[in-house]
């Protein structure tokens, strides 16, 4: 009873039913966060007899030197502040759209939620076949528009060009779902007031629709870098499991899982999933911090 | 003035959906097309007639009834077992008075920020030492518990009235049989809701299985597809073919359970980090 003070007897048997949670989540998210953190710096490890050679700083100094690292990073970075904005803004116009015909607002929300819902290695296939030189839809079209076919998928200027595309495809459904429930949320009654004082669309927007929403789209910001950053699946399909001609398409979840996977470089992986929590968290703080300063000075404004 | 930004809204709303929609309508055609005219772009958008033996040929090249049983398997049970634990989990959190709670909760809620994939090869090592790199339990067991689930039930928990948990237990129930036959019933939308959103992880997720299995008794349905392309090269029609096989159940249920799904999203995590 929640209204008693714990004793050792109401302890016990409370921790029977988190039993289950608790056992699954030490062994296989709390151990292994630790272990990740040390495996990024053991040397000379070996997984199997767990046998670590030297403990230092190594991992990190390769990563600090492999060109195929800095590659990914700058892809991966590229990815997130083009995919992110447009992903962010075209749901955003999207969600605006809809919220003025709430009578086929459901009809339309299904079909921009679909790519959420299907396995991104099938749709990443039909990109591919999309995508193609010879027989693809893109080219045929772009053909007929009197436009010169471009090799998407094997020519390293445009590979990374085509991976923003299909994560803008798939990124869009979910933040139109989350946009509409935030606009849902915003009082009708701001609406009409700001509409009696005589404010134009374009200035109902930005007076009251955004810094209404800007809690939402703090959310949305921050989940869309987030998932942009970890990009791995729609790679593989779209570029039949390689990242892209020339590596050009390589991510840093591509990196660490071709390390990991393919090179068996298991602490080198390690040390670059550490660089990816890290990045992520900071962004995270940082697009947090950056709100939070708008949030004031919109909130000085009005 | 009215009518005409109203008309432009519509149009730009059917243009993209019509993007949007455009990969699954090609998928489904080529999935259609015969095997021959692959590699050229098809004169004619609908093939002249529907080759739906392609659907046939995909079972036949590969044990697509193997890896449709696995990813079956793989997601119910995982589903089931989530749901379980997570019951559980936040049922103690919410109704039961124990030291540590306070710390526990949120030691689980900074959990949810560690992404899933630094702790791949970490959990590739403990599969391996287990000797489970292979088995249905590499699949299953590290995915028996979820934080996330956790903390969307024990918001709709949360807001249970107090009067109902201590009447039960007036009229003598214990916190088992309240927890069961009570308090589940009462938040069945909010449990559907994470379980659809659950089982679409399940069914969808490629990276852990690619790396947990390397023989083909254990691939699932992602994995399954992306060995079968690897054979199949360019053969499209094929490819797509197995692409639908692969997505229609999940489309199916989507259609059937969108509420939940939409619900699911708006009410789950979301709403404690916006207010």
């Amino acid at each position: 009873m929640l209204n008693t003070k714990p004793t050792l007897k109401s302890t016990r048997k409370a921790l029977l039913y988190l039993a289950p949670l608790l056992i699954i989540t030490l062994v296989f998210t709390v151990w292994p966060l630790i272990h990740a953190l040390l495996m990024s710096s053991y040397v000379r490890y070996n997984y199997f007899t767990n046998h670590v050679g030297a403990i230092g700083w190594a991992n990190f100094a390769y990563l600090w030197h492999d060109p195929l690292f800095h590659l990914a990073l700058r892809n991966t970075l590229c990815l997130v502040f083009v995919a992110m904005p447009v992903t962010v803004a075209l749901a955003l116009v999207i969600a605006l759209g809809l919220n003025r015909i709430p009578r086929l607002a459901r009809f339309f929300q299904t079909i921009y939620f679909l790519p959420f819902v299907t396995a991104t290695i099938a749709t990443g296939l039909v990109w591919n076949w999309i995508f193609r030189l010879d027989g693809g839809l893109l080219n045929a079209s772009l053909q007929h528009l009197g436009i010169s076919p471009i090799d998407w998928l094997n020519d390293p200027h445009v590979a990374l060009l085509a991976l923003i595309v299909v994560c803008v495809w798939q990124g869009l459904g979910f933040n139109v779902v989350l946009f509409l429930a935030g606009l849902n949320r915003i009082d009708a009654k701001y609406m009409r007031v700001a509409q009696l004082d005589g404010a134009n669309a374009w200035q109902r927007f930005t007076n009251v629709t955004w810094p209404l929403l800007l809690p939402m789209t703090v959310l949305i910001v921050i989940n869309t870098a987030v998932t942009n950053f970890k990009v791995f699946d729609q790679a593989f399909a779209l570029f039949h499991g390689a990242a892209g001609p020339g590596n050009s398409a390589l991510t840093l979840m591509f990196y660490l899982y071709q390390k990991f996977y393919v090179d068996n470089q298991f602490t080198v992986a390690a040390a670059s999933g550490v660089v990816l929590f890290c990045l992520v968290g900071l962004l995270t703080l940082l697009t947090y911090g950056y709100f939070r300063w708008q949030r004031r000075r919109l909130g000085g404004r009005s | 003035m009215r009518v005409l930004t109203t008309f432009l809204w519509y149009l730009l709303l059917i243009c993209g959906a019509i993007l949007m929609l455009l990969p699954f309508a090609w998928m489904i055609l080529t999935s259609l097309q015969p095997a021959t005219t692959t590699l050229t772009m098809p004169t004619n958008w609908l093939p002249r007639t529907l080759q739906w033996v392609n659907y046939q040929h995909v079972w036949q090249l590969a044990p697509f009834t193997r890896y449709w049983l696995n990813s079956l398997l793989v997601t119910t049970t995982t589903t089931l077992g989530q749901l379980f634990s997570s019951l559980l989990a936040a049922f103690a959190f919410t109704h039961l008075q124990f030291y540590g709670r306070r710390f526990l909760f949120g030691l689980l809620v900074a959990l949810m920020l560690v992404p899933g994939e630094l702790l791949l090869i970490p959990n590739f090592v403990t599969i391996a030492q287990l000797h489970w790199v292979n088995t249905y339990a590499a699949l299953i067991i590290p995915w028996l518990a979820s934080v996330f689930m956790v903390v969307t039930l024990h918001q709709a928990f949360q807001s249970q009235p107090r009067s109902l948990y201590y009447a039960a237990h007036i009229d003598g129930a214990s916190d088992w049989q309240y927890l069961w036959h009570i308090l589940v019933p009462t938040n069945r939308p909010i449990i559907t809701a994470v379980a659809v959103l659950q089982v679409i992880a399940s069914w969808n997720a490629f990276m852990w299985p690619l790396i947990m299995t390397n023989s083909e008794q254990f691939r699932t349905l992602p994995v399954g597809l992306m060995a079968f392309t690897s054979e199949q090269g360019t053969n499209y029609p094929l490819l797509m073919a197995a692409s639908v096989c692969v997505i229609l159940p999940l489309l199916i249920l989507y259609v059937c359970l969108q509420k939940y799904l939409m619900l699911g999203i708006t009410q789950s995590r979301w709403k404690g980090s916006t207010q």
